[in-house]
Parts: structure tokens; sequence; C-alpha cells
């Protein structure tokens, strides 16, 4: 076997100081400075969603509605889950760092089409700033999932417009899921075959999947909501013969799957993580791997667990609740892998590794309470309380930021060439985790008592509750602000990052510097191992050079 | 864009994150391959929309399916069938370079799509006239629902059409490439690529005919027939 670390050449322009103008980054088809073109719109994105549920808590620290009208109030929730899911979320992690690492992974110079990939973030732009017009101009009070009749005809607020901008940045992610699969199948590197790709590249496959056969979906969903509200041409109008519940069909044939658009890449991240961190090759990789593909597949047919309160017919909803639990069998066999991969492990307790530790915990509290959602007779109870939206920021924010968190410090080095600094990143960590637990552990137990979702008044016995997760969120935010800050400082203060600072597998660590040049290798490289090949293998993988 | 070229003896049109001419060809055809599912997705809820509605309202999907011009439309089918020949042809002409031919067939079908448009126009017309177009002014006296199928017949119609109109835009900037002779039996992935979207849209056309035109047009309006 070649040991590589020592080969790479250092002192030459890496793609961050090749060309300083505003042009070159504006008109650039650099995978990389695309992703962190990516990352800036992101983190705003983020930012602003985090202002807008920073006001629903303060809202709901008293029982009587006494900081918002009911109607701003439902504006306020509205943009929140708008801007979080649509414009943070679902591009998280694949726009940044899938983005970022697939072609480094893969040991390729770039996506297949740079110039698409460029053309995504300026679509994303576009519906960015015309769902954030919507929100200038008044805002938009329907729930961020646009249920009809209500959107297509009652609601008076900005729904075309908000809708518009959600159309538009829709195919922003299903030109980057294009791009990734045509990359991940036609540009890997001699040797590189797909039991062999880091699991990160198997969770940006699969979620990739999901991109180009359920955003389509929900596009023209939109698409008939706006000729409904638009031109008054009836698809789902009941006054015109149309069925509401056609609308959530169609909705959540794509929007269930989302969910796994938002954290499958996560799941990725946090196979690297628990490698890199405790020195050892995934238990289980292959296994692991075909995993995110069940997931995007099963995940496609359990959607009608959103709807049985619905018309949904009994049968359909058995059969839904089934699938719904079979879902949670390949997201299981990840948690019980990554433990496995723990065990008498070398594991550090560095900041990503701390996310990672985090993720497994938070990721299986709220998988768990899915499968209290998905049993029929249960969800009748839960059903649109703060018990569903406990269980889905457990997942969003406890798994899928966590391990974007986990993620971002991990390949920061890479990414920008400079180290953070260490004890301060570790402590918000443990911040945010305390934070989100606070925010959100209570919220299922308000669901439980039968706190309903999106009211801005409730009584007053749900104010303990409620105090403590405002209280939660204020920690939450503070815990975010100290990375906001500490990694943008290592950019100008920080200790400059060696190839490899984890000594971890891989070709971007490897076989590129810290910060990589534009075209990422010098010679395509050559893969002669197993992913995670971190404790040398006795008994087979016999070493050829 | 940039075209650096990295592997010494491959044409200048691969681009510098490819290693082979090759490898960039089956990149694209993968790409447009994969395009194309996300098309099929998108019809996808229209066509879903389509079943549910035929099921409810199966009587009224009948009635107003009537009214729909058969003959047009067959012979609209007809035209899109030769200008998915065409564009075959055209696809043939440029795997072998030869330039006039290329130009010829595609603005054959360009010709054969603009026919197409101008005959779904006359159709439209004849909608508006009728009130058969949904809105305030829809009418269509003895029958309920059947705003819905008109609805249904104007978007998914709509949407076909509209893909028609990019295609025929599409095929402005490659029939001047073709006229330069960028096209050689090295390089003809475009035109290749676009063959594939342009007989795609032709696919559709071949499942809205029959369930738009001709599913029912045997029985009788309001005959009270059922399935």
């Amino acid at each position: 076997m070649s040991t590589v670390s020592s080969t790479i050449p250092e002192a030459k322009p890496n793609y961050l100081t090749s060309d300083f103008s505003i042009k070159s980054w504006l008109l650039t088809t650099d995978h990389k400075r695309i992703g962190i073109l990516y990352l800036i719109s992101i983190s705003l994105m983020f930012l602003l969603g985090g202002i807008l549920a920073g006001l629903i808590r303060l809202e709901l620290l008293t029982p009587t509605g006494d900081v918002f009208q009911p109607e701003n109030y439902n504006k306020i929730f509205t943009m929140h889950g708008v801007v979080m899911i649509f414009f943070f979320l679902i591009p998280s992690i694949p726009a940044t760092l899938g983005n970022f690492l697939i072609p480094l992974m893969i040991g390729a110079r770039d996506l297949a089409f740079p110039r698409i990939n460029l053309l995504s973030w300026y679509i994303y732009l576009v519906g960015g700033v015309l769902t954030l017009s919507a929100m200038a101009l008044g805002g938009v009070d329907t729930g961020w999932t646009f249920y009809t009749p209500y959107s297509s005809t009652y609601s008076n607020t900005y729904v075309m417009l908000t809708a518009l901008g959600v159309f538009v940045s829709g195919f922003s992610s299903i030109l980057t899921g294009l791009n990734f699969i045509v990359t991940i199948h036609r540009m890997r590197a001699p040797g590189l075959t797909w039991f062999r790709l880091p699991l990160f590249v198997w969770g940006h496959y699969a979620t990739s999947l999901i991109m180009i056969l359920g955003t389509p979906v929900v596009a023209v969903t939109i698409l008939l909501v706006a000729l409904e509200r638009g031109l008054r041409i009836g698809f789902f109008d009941p006054a015109l013969g149309g069925d509401p519940v056609l609308f959530q069909h169609l909705f959540w044939f794509y929007s269930h799957p989302a969910v796994y658009i938002m954290i499958l890449p996560g799941m990725g991240v946090q196979s690297e993580l628990i490698a890199a961190m405790s020195r050892k090759k995934v238990f289980g990789y292959e296994v692991v791997a075909i995993s995110s593909v069940a997931i995007a597949v099963i995940g496609f047919l359990v959607w009608g667990h959103h709807m049985f309160v619905s018309s949904q017919s009994w049968y359909a909803g058995l059969v839904f609740s089934f699938l719904s639990f079979l879902v949670a069998v390949p997201s299981a066999i990840k948690v019980f892998n990554w433990t496995a991969t723990l065990y008498r492990g070398s594991n550090a307790f560095l900041t990503p590794m701390l996310y990672a530790y985090g993720f497994i915990g938070l990721f299986t509290i709220g998988g768990l309470t899915g499968l209290f959602l998905s049993a029929m007779g249960l969800d009748v109870h839960m059903h649109d309380t703060y018990f569903v939206v406990a269980h889905f920021h457990y997942v969003m924010v406890g798994g899928a930021i966590m391990a974007f968190l986990g993620g971002l410090h991990f390949w920061w080095p890479k990414m920008t060439g400079r180290m953070y600094y260490e004890p301060l990143a570790r402590l918000s960590a443990v911040l945010i985790f305390v934070g989100f637990n606070l925010t959100f552990f209570p919220q299922f137990i308000l669901g439980y008592l039968g706190m309903p979702r999106r009211y801005h008044a409730y009584p007053e016995e749900f104010q303990v509750l409620n105090v403590l997760s405002t209280a939660g969120a204020t920690v939450l935010a503070i815990g975010y602000l100290f990375p906001a800050t500490y990694l943008l400082y290592s950019l100008f203060k920080g200790e400059k990052a060696p190839a490899n600072p984890w000594n971890a597998k891989g070709l971007e660590w490897e076989q590129a510097p810290s910060p990589p040049p534009t075209f990422n290798f010098d010679h395509t490289p050559e893969v002669h191992e197993p992913a995670y090949a971190y404790a040398p293998e006795k008994e087979k993988e016999v070493v050829h050079s | 864009m940039s075209t650096h070229s990295v592997t010494a003896g491959n044409p200048a049109a691969v681009l510098h994150h490819f290693d082979t001419a090759e490898q960039q060809r089956d990149a694209a055809t993968l790409g447009m391959w994969l395009f194309l599912i996300t098309e099929v997705m998108f019809f996808g809820g229209f066509f879903t929309a389509y079943i549910c509605y035929r099921h409810y309202y199966y009587d009224a999907f009948v009635a107003a399916s009537h009214t729909l011009n058969i003959p047009l439309g067959a012979f609209n089918t007809a035209v899109l069938i030769c200008s998915s020949l065409t564009m075959a042809m055209a696809v043939h002409s440029a795997q072998l370079g030869q330039r006039k031919k290329i130009v010829t067939y595609l603005l054959l079908t360009m010709l054969l799509g603009a026919t197409f448009l101008g005959v779904k126009t006359i159709e439209y017309a004849d909608k508006f006239e009728h009130h058969h177009v949904p809105g305030p002014n829809f009418s269509f006296p003895g029958v309920e629902n059947a705003q819905l199928f008109f609805s249904l017949y104007f978007g998914m119609t709509g949407l076909h059409a509209a893909h028609m109109v990019v295609g025929i835009g599409v095929m402005i900037p490659m029939l001047l490439a073709a006229m330069k002779g960028k096209y050689t039996s090295d390089y003809y992935t475009p035109v290749e690529n676009f063959g594939l979207y342009w007989h795609f849209v032709d696919i559709v056309w071949i499942f809205l005919f029959p369930l738009l035109y001709l599913l029912g047009g045997h029985l009788t309006p309001g005959g009270g027939a059922h399935h």
C-alpha cells in the first residue's frame, strides 16, 4: 500500500487564492466555490428562519396571545417553515458539503455539469428572492404545506408569490440531484468501485434519487394550485367538483420523501465522522450503504401517514402505517451500525464527534417518536399536536442540523485551510445539545397532553412547559451564535490547517491539500483499498503495490 | 467555457474535468435520461389527477370528451410521429456529420412542430367559442363536473404545448450551430440528446390523445353506461 500523504505539493494557489475578483466568484464553475456560495446563502436563510422561530417562542411564552395578532402569528410560523424547509434544510448539506466534497471524495476534478451547478445556485437565489419579497410585502399564512382549498381559494395573503419561489427553488434541487447522480456514476476515479465509495457519497446518491423523482411532483402540484388560484381552473376546489385530498396526496408524495432529502445527507456525514473519529471501518459498511437507498425507495411509499385523519380509506391507512414502520428498519440499521462502530473504537472527543454523539441520541428519539405517529390509532390522538412538532424537530434539528454542524467543523480545515478554536467549539456543541433538548423535549409532553400546533394562545396549564421551551430556544440561539462567530474568526486568525488534520482516510484528506487547488488533484487518483481502511485488516485485503 | 484539454489526442470539445470524449458523452446522455425521468414525474401529477377524476365523474368525462375534434387530434398525432422521424433522421445525419442534411431535417422537425401548435390553436379557439374554457364563462348544459375534464384538457395539452414551444426554441441555436458545421461524427451529443427530449414530448402526446379524445368515444354521452 502506498502512503500518499507525503506527496502533497505545498504553496501552490488553491481554489480560494487563484482569483480574488468578484466576477471570478459570481461566474465560477468550480464546485468548491459554488459550495461556498451556497453556504453563505443558506446560512443567511437559517438566520432568518431562526429569528422567525424566536418570534414563535416569544409569543408562546405566555398563554394569552399578547405579542402578535393571530393572523400575524400564522404568517410567522408559515414563513419559519417555508424558509427552513425549502431554503435551508433541503439544500443545506447537499448543496454545501455535498457540492464541495463529492468530486473530492471520488477523485474527480469537478461535478459532471459545472455550469448547471452554478445555474442551480442562481435558480435558488431567484426562488429565495421571490419568497422573501412575498414576506416583505406582507407574508403568507397557509402553513408551509399550502393545503387547499385554503391556499387556492380563501387565503388573502401572498400565496402565489411564495409558492412561485418554492416552485423555482425546486428546480435548483432537481439540478443538484441530477448532477450528483451523473457524477457518481461517471466520474469515479479508477479503482473506486461502488462498495469502496465513502458512505457520504452513498447518502447523497440516495438523496439525489429523491430529488429527481419527488421534486417534479411538488412542482406540478404547485402549478395546479396556481392555475386554480390564478385562473379559477378548479382542480382541488370542491365547488368545482375537485377533491382537496388529492392535493394532500400529491403534496405528501414529495414532501414526505423530502424529509429524507433532509436527513440522508446528514446520515452520510455521520458515517464519515464516526469512522474518522473512532478510527474504525464503519461496521457493516455494505448494509449501511444499501440502507440509504432502501430509505429512499421505501420513503416513497409512506406518504399516507400524514393523512390518517383525512378521508383516506381505512385500508389505505393500514398499509401506509405498516410501510411507515418498515422505513424505520433501515434507519435503525444505521444507528445500530454506528453504535457498533464506536464499540472498542479509539473514540476522540473532538467537536465533530460531539455532534455525532448528539446525532445518535437525538435521531433515535426523533425516529422512535416517528413510530408513535405512524401507528394509526395513536396518531389520531397526536395528530396536529406539539408531539408532531417535537418529533420532526428532533429529526430535522437534532438530526440534520447536528450533522450539518458536525460536518462543517470536520471539513472546515479542508474548505478554508484554517483550524477553528477547539475548546470554544466543544463548549458550543454542548450548549446546542442542552438548548435543543430544553426547547423540544417539553413539546413532546405538551403534545401528548393535547396542546395543538399553530395557535398563538393556549390554556394556562401548559405555561410551565412552554416557558421551559422558550428558555431552551434562547440557549439554542446563543449556541448557534458561537460557531457563527468563531468559524468566521478562524478565517482570519485561525491556525493554518494541514492537509489531513484528523489523520482521516479518504481522497479529500489524503490526496488533496487544504484548501484544494481549483482542479482538486494534480493527477487523477487511483484507489486500491476499501473505504475507512483504518486498522489494517490482517486476514484479507492483500497489499498490492 | 474553459476548454483545457487534458489528454492529448482529444478534440478541443472535451471539457477540463473529463478525461475522455467518451466519458463526457456518457455523462451528458445519462444526464438527459435523468432529466426525462423528472419530466415523467412532472406530467405524472396531471395523469394522477386525470385518473382520479375520470373515476369520480365517468359520465361527465365521456360527454366532455365527445366535444373534442378527433380528426384534428388524429392529424396532429400523425404530424408528431412524422416529426419524430425527421428528428431521428437529423440525429442520424449528425452522427455521419452531414451538415446539409442536419439542417434540412431540423428545419422539417421545426415545421412539423409548428404545424402541431397551429392545429392546437384552432382547437383551443373552438373551445373558447363554445364556452368550454374553465372559468366564470364556462357552460356545459346538462352535465355536472364537465369543467374538471376541460381543466385537465387545458392543463395537460397546455403543458405539452409549452414543451413543444421550448423544443422549437432550443432547435433555433442548434440549427445555427449545425449551419456552421459544429456537429461532426466526433461531436453530435447535443443533437442526439435533444432528439431524446423531442421523442419524449411526442410520447406524452401518444398518451394524451387516447386518454382525452378516444377513451369512451364509442359510448353515447349521457347514456348512463358505466365501467
